[in-house]
């Protein structure tokens, strides 16, 4: 019975593969592993990847302290997630930060709030974050220190779009036209499988 | 009474030669849509304009500074192989005749150090300095973290 189960899943697996979408963007279907982390949200609450399942989930990996690039990012995702009107609802944009140190819950929870609602601020401990850049092979250092403390982050500019089961998809740049991603956003949407 | 005239003028002419030279205004540069995008709470700003030229030489803008601010600088978001970074930028030339635009994704101004509150629709006061000497003051208008320029 237990052999007859699993069979059935793997069997269930297998004819359910992702649907192939015409996407405009950078395909990379089966080129990186499901949306996985252990994490703290803006809300002060552990999370995890699958937490986020049944919701189309784009990831970024950025700091509050980026004054010019993070928070243009942040504005396109909100002009797409505008331009989505009520489908966003079924959309999260996932700002993981690379500067835990300085990206306390409340810092975060303020700089995602004021941008988009469907906007998600994560943090967590220098080890689990590393071990998500590393997972989407996200690269990020640290730039020197200023006489004033600061500093700064370089890090990816890439957006990795997650199907509602988790599944990477696509990926978006700094140049994506706002028009393309919202065309594949609709796509995963309104794709049940 | 002739003497204490006399010596009103004297100190005023050594108070005025003391005082630092005053940078005279720059006649040739222009600023128009100058905008900051406002970021919640000790976060950095970005100022964000674009420089006229109207003389028939290049001018360049070596530094900024604002009463709103204790420190301001030129920065230029590059990205390279697919890693967004920050590079400060020690002078950023307008042609003659032409324009140099800081915009979202490319050069702005850095704005750290918060010394007065910024709200969205104030209008702060940035100084643009230039290699010459001379000085622009201009109201950049304080907008919104999610605005996508001076208007929207």
């Amino acid at each position: 019975m237990a052999l007859g189960l699993m069979a059935g899943l793997l069997l269930a697996a297998c004819s359910h593969g992702p649907e192939k979408l015409p996407f405009r963007l950078t395909n990379i279907t089966g080129h990186l592993p499901n949306l996985a982390f252990h994490l703290t949200d803006d809300n002060g609450k552990a999370v995890t990847g699958k937490d986020f399942r049944g919701k189309v989930v784009m990831m970024y990996f950025g700091y509050t302290h980026c004054p010019d690039v993070c928070p243009l990012t942040m504005t396109r995702m909100h002009v797409v997630m505008q331009q989505l009107g009520k489908d966003a609802r079924d959309v999260r944009f996932l700002f993981v930060t690379v500067d835990p140190e300085r990206d306390t819950v409340k810092v975060l929870h303020q700089y995602v709030t004021a941008f988009d609602k469907h906007d998600v601020g994560l943090t967590g401990t220098p080890a689990q974050i590393r071990a998500l850049a590393k997972r989407y092979r996200a690269a990020f250092t640290r730039g020197k220190t200023l006489k004033n403390g600061g500093y700064e982050v370089n890090h990816s500019a890439v957006i990795y779009v997650f199907d509602r089961h988790g599944r990477a998809r696509v990926l978006a740049t700094p140049t994506t036209g706002n028009g393309d991603l919202e065309h594949d956003l609709r796509l995963l949407i309104s794709s049940g499988n | 009474m002739r003497p204490n005239i006399l010596l009103a003028l004297a100190t005023a002419v050594a108070l005025a030669s003391a005082l630092p030279v005053h940078a005279k205004d720059s006649a040739a540069v222009r600023v128009s849509g100058a905008w900051i995008r406002v970021l919640p709470g000790s976060l950095p700003n970005a100022g964000y304009a674009v420089l006229h030229n109207d003389s028939n030489q290049v001018v360049d803008l070596v530094s900024a500074d604002s009463p709103a601010y204790g420190r301001v600088m030129l920065h230029k978001s590059v990205e390279t192989g697919g890693v967004s970074r920050m590079l400060p930028v020690k002078q950023l030339a307008i042609p003659a005749h032409g324009k140099a635009t800081l915009a979202p994704g490319g050069y702005h101004l850095m704005l750290m150090q918060r010394a007065l509150p910024v709200k969205p629709g104030m209008r702060v006061k940035i100084r643009l300095h230039f290699a010459d000497g001379s000085m622009l003051e201009s109201e950049f208008l304080a907008r919104p973290a999610n605005a996508t320029g001076i208007s929207g």
